[in-house]
């Protein structure tokens, strides 16, 4: 093997900065063109790319016998066949004033969350418009999601100067257009330029055609852009990445700081325990730091045995970050399933995974006016303001004050699929101040009064499938044991609790949180409850199940076939909804999702309903729900 | 040849560097707090290098809590071998090597068979068996972006459904550092570390860090042949001479390691990496064109990477 060591004789390391930055805009309006012309004009095309560019602008091109330089870009075959932009490119330069990182977003708008994608990474933002066209929709979508996720800066690039003959006038009325709308954006610097990706004007090289344009070419504005944020100005966040724990002598806590300074010495606490320790080494590879700063991935020791893990926020004691279960926040939403309020989604934040829930959707946004619309759900690249309650109360601060500890995803629990991005507003005070009542009775002693355990029995099936003929039954038979019941039925619910609700997925989303809560109250009176609901959705009743303690919720699938429900048809509701009468009814044009594993099957041999119910006592004692 | 560890040299970074090495420090122990059974794909060559190197630092004082592996198709260089043993040994990290069995007894090879079917039977379905044999849900590899226009939009966690197939248009997407490594029975992640890293980058690093390289990056006088074009090392006899093929000793270097009838190499004189990495600065070609492998066909390399190409 060769060692390297010669490098002792090496030039000064450079000393350069890095700029990450995004270019974004309406279809066509020349964003990878113009990175393309970055790279280019930069020499970083090199020969053989240039040839491989040469063979696919004949092939591919978009402007006749010239190279097309998107294509240096979009680099996956859709995107060469369609000549468009469809996934986020990353691509890489250097000036000898700075290196750059872009990210290349696609201007449709059914691609929206790639382009929220690199922004949320980015400093800047170079917004193209089309000189011909002026302000477009994605032109306010896209600089709304960019001031959403925290850029202050924008660079507008009036692209195509060639096609309006290079008028000033032109250029200047776009840009008092888009000043106009930007206004309520609070962005904290705009800088028009007016240029020619395809031609090169003004992108590197100043040009000739513009002598009325007298600021500086894109590259000398992206080489002065001061984008210092100052993260290490800010109170410490250290997010605890990882338990080190090589042997019994040592136990480090691996991690970025997030923002703030830590040094050797300082006095810390875990945000959500509110325990104390004061910080012993700051560990690396190349030995002891005397501080570390925002960005710096390092391995911090404590000098008191206290309980830390993974997801823990470490902060200075005297500048916590808030600790809440409620708060509000932006949320875009990524997924083609829409966003369902009540719903349970796993929450992605600083290092930690929590479940969580949308409680309400106080409105959306029409990108195109910033004006609130009503809502009830967030459609795939919509935008709303949202209140959300986690399982467990979780360190944060407001993203506009802190993008690495204010952010979030929301990942959809079966899919796994990354289905939305938040950035907190602020804490909810009613979830900061309302300590809970610690009560005098509390359940075990219900329970040693009752003589059985309370639990939630909850029957699920399709209609008629005979899940409240058997719960009647339990309960008849439990009551003559001397349990305590409670039956909630999902006809009788509609007509009081959720009278409000109807039946679109959002609806019974809510209808299940709202009895799942109930039922969660009688679980603390120490009853069983008996649940009759047809409960379509696995994320709703893995929802309930999560309310309570693993051994008290008892999922009963009442698993007769549609065949058999449809025969029976005991309210004629079938048949009615196969006319088309009802809609979004269940097994006919809404679906159903068998449970995968439930506590107890029923109903898939024929058995009289008294027979079933005497399976579902069985089962109880087994559990030693009841003696 | 000296056995110093990595010199403490972050002072010596600068803070592009600096700021690229705690991304991927971070990006590394993501994947060990959230996976079971991960792996570090170690090809040998300098990325690996760097990455391995990275590795080392982000569980310091631990030892990286997971195994190196190896997909041996046969016909790498002798002294990339020679660096991979004396590597895992001075570092005490757990290698393992697979090279694919029905691959040998089918008597694949890259010089009869073509690098394209040689790629897929012996590097791709030989990567596949490893992963699957071994059990591994994270596997991380070298790739960076500059490399390659379809690896610029690759993810830094790359999600494959079961069978590993990768699919351009079902990505998660990425924001933040909110990486979201939850997979469901059969479905395992590629990571990719080293994603924002540039060629350049990487040899600044390696020199700053003074990490070992293999010699065949360096300029020596070698023993070439001249096939379509491109200055290929014969590096054992298997390779035969074509009618008219002879050996001839010149100035060369590698610029990308892989097999060796499937590597060109450069008339270089660059014998030191203060003068690699100023050669690189003056070049016209990219690290790629002396890799025979993605000529094979247009986005030759999305292609290979749905079935399953690193
Ligand atoms: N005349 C002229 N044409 C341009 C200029 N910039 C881009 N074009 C052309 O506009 C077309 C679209 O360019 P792209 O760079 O693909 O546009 P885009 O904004 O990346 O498009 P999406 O990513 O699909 O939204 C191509 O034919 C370009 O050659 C310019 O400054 N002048
Ligand atoms: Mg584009």
């Amino acid at each position: 093997m060769t060692d390297t060591s010669d490098s002792a004789a090496a030039g000064a390391a450079e000393r350069k900065e890095l700029l990450r930055f995004l270019t974004c805009g309406s279809v066509d309006d020349g964003k990878s063109t113009l990175i393309g012309r970055l790279l280019y004009d930069t020499q970083l095309v090199l020969d053989d790319q240039l040839a491989a560019l040469e063979r696919d602008s004949r092939k591919h091109g978009t402007t006749g016998e010239d190279l097309d330089l998107a294509l240096l870009v979009d680099g996956l075959q859709a995107e060469r066949e369609q000549g468009i932009t469809i996934d986020v490119a990353y691509r890489f330069f250097a000036t000898p004033r700075r290196s750059f990182i872009v990210a290349d977003t696609p201007g449709h708008e059914q691609y929206t969350r790639n382009m929220a994608t690199g922004a949320s990474n980015s400093q800047a933002a170079v917004i193209l418009i089309d000189a011909r066209k002026g302000v477009l929709t994605q032109t306010r979508r896209h600089s709304y999601i960019c001031a959403l996720l925290g850029i202050k800066h924008v660079v507008l690039a009036v692209n195509k100067i060639d096609l309006v003959d290079f008028s000033g006038e032109r250029f200047h009325r776009i840009v008092a257009d888009y000043l106009g709308f930007a206004e309520p954006l609070k962005l904290r610097s705009i800088t028009s330029i007016p240029l020619s990706a395809r031609f090169g004007d003004n992108v590197i090289r100043r040009s000739e055609r513009t002598g009325w344009y007298e600021g500086p070419t894109l590259i000398e504005h992206l080489e002065a852009l001061d984008v210092s944020e100052e993260l290490a100005g800010k109170p410490l966040r250290f997010p605890v990445q990882w338990v080190n724990r090589p042997d019994l002598d040592f136990r480090g806590f691996a991690g970025t700081v997030a923002s703030g300074v830590v040094r050797p010495g300082d006095r810390v606490v875990v945000a959500e325990s509110g325990r104390e320790s004061r910080v012993e080494r700051i560990v690396t590879a190349d030995g002891d730091l005397s501080e570390a700063r925002a960005g710096d991935a390092v391995t911090l020791t404590l000098t008191d045995e206290v309980d830390v893990a993974r997801g823990d926020v470490l902060a200075h004691a005297d500048a916590r970050p808030e600790v809440v279960d409620q708060f509000a926040a932006d949320v875009l939403w990524m997924s083609e399933e829409p966003m369902l309020p009540g719903r349970s989604y796993l929450m992605r934040i600083g290092t930690r995974y929590v479940p969580a829930r949308i409680t309400s959707l106080k409105h959306k946004t029409d990108v195109n006016t910033l004006e609130h619309i009503a809502a009830k759900t967030l459609g795939l690249n919509e935008i709303g303001s949202c209140n959300l309650s986690t399982a467990t109360p979780v360190a944060f601060d407001p993203y506009a004050e802190n993008r690495a500890t204010g952010a979030f995803v929301l990942i959809d629990r079966f899919t796994n699929a990354t289905a939305g991005a938040g950035m907190i507003s602020f804490g909810l005070r009613r979830a900061t101040n309302i300590h809970r009542q610690a009560l005098l009775v509390d359940k075990s002693a219900r329970v040693r009064l009752n003589g059985h355990r309370p639990a939630i029995l909850w029957f699920t099936g399709l209609s008629g499938s005979g899940k409240s003929t058997i719960a009647n039954i339990v309960e008849r038979e439990l009551h003559a044991l001397g349990a305590h019941t409670y039956m909630l039925d999902g006809d009788n619910v509609r007509h009081g609790l959720n009278r409000d609700l109807g039946f679109t997925d959002a609806d019974r989303v809510e209808n299940i949180r709202r009895v799942g809560e109930v039922a969660k109250l009688f679980v603390d009176a120490g009853a069983i409850v008996l649940c009759s609901f047809i409960s379509p959705f696995r994320a709703e009743r893995r929802m309930v199940r999560e309310l309570v303690a693993a051994q008290e919720f008892i999922e009963v699938f009442v698993d007769t076939s549609l065949e058999e429900c449809k025969r029976r048809d005991p309210k004629g509701l079938y048949a009615r909804a196969l006319e088309g009468k009802i809609k979004n009814f269940t097994g006919i044009d809404s679906p159903y999702e068998p449970p995968e594993e439930p506590e107890i099957v029923l109903g898939r041999s024929p058995l009289a309903p008294e027979e079933e119910a005497r399976r579902v006592l069985e089962a109880l004692k087994a559990r030693q729900i009841i003696g | 040849m000296s056995t110093s560890t990595p010199s403490p040299s972050g002072t010596r970074l600068s803070p592009h560097l600096r700021q690229l090495e705690s991304e991927s420090i971070g990006i590394l122990r993501e994947v060990v707090a959230e996976f079971h059974n991960p792996v570090m794909l170690y090809s040998i060559g300098k990325d690996s290098g760097v990455m391995l190197h990275l590795a080392l630092k982000a569980f310091h004082p631990a030892k990286p809590p997971f195994p190196l592996l190896h997909i041996d198709t046969g016909w790498k260089f002798r002294a990339m071998i020679e660096h991979r043993d004396q590597i895992c040994a001075r570092y005490g990290v757990k290698l393992l090597v697979h090279t694919n069995p029905d691959g040998l007894a089918r008597g694949i090879n890259p010089i009869t068979c073509g690098s394209q079917l040689h790629t897929q039977v012996m590097k791709t379905e030989a990567l596949k068996q490893a992963l699957d044999k071994w059990q591994f849900d994270a596997a991380f590899g070298g790739a960076r972006r500059d490399e390659e226009k379809s690896r610029a939009k690759e993810r830094i966690f790359s999600f494959r459904s079961a069978g590993h197939v990768w699919d351009p248009r079902n990505q998660r997407p990425e924001l933040w550092n909110l990486y979201n490594t939850r997979i469901s029975q059969g479905e395992t992640i590629r990571v990719f570390p080293l994603s924002n890293w540039t060629e350049l980058d990487i040899w600044q690093y390696t020199r700053a860090q003074n990490i070992p390289v293999v010699p065949l990056y360096f300029a020596a006088a070698r023993p070439v042949i001249e096939r379509d074009g491109q200055l290929i090392m014969r590096d054992d006899e298997r390779m035969a001479l074509k009618p008219g093929e002879r050996e001839q000793v010149r100035m060369v270097r590698f610029r990308s390691l892989g097999c060796y009838p499937l590597s060109a190499a450069i008339e270089s004189q660059a014998a030191t990496i203060d003068e690699v990495i100023a050669e690189m600065l003056a070049t016209r070609t990219s690290e790629r064109s002396g890799r025979l492998i993605d000529t094979d066909e247009a986005a030759s390399m999305e292609k290979k990477k749905r079935d399953g190409y690193f």
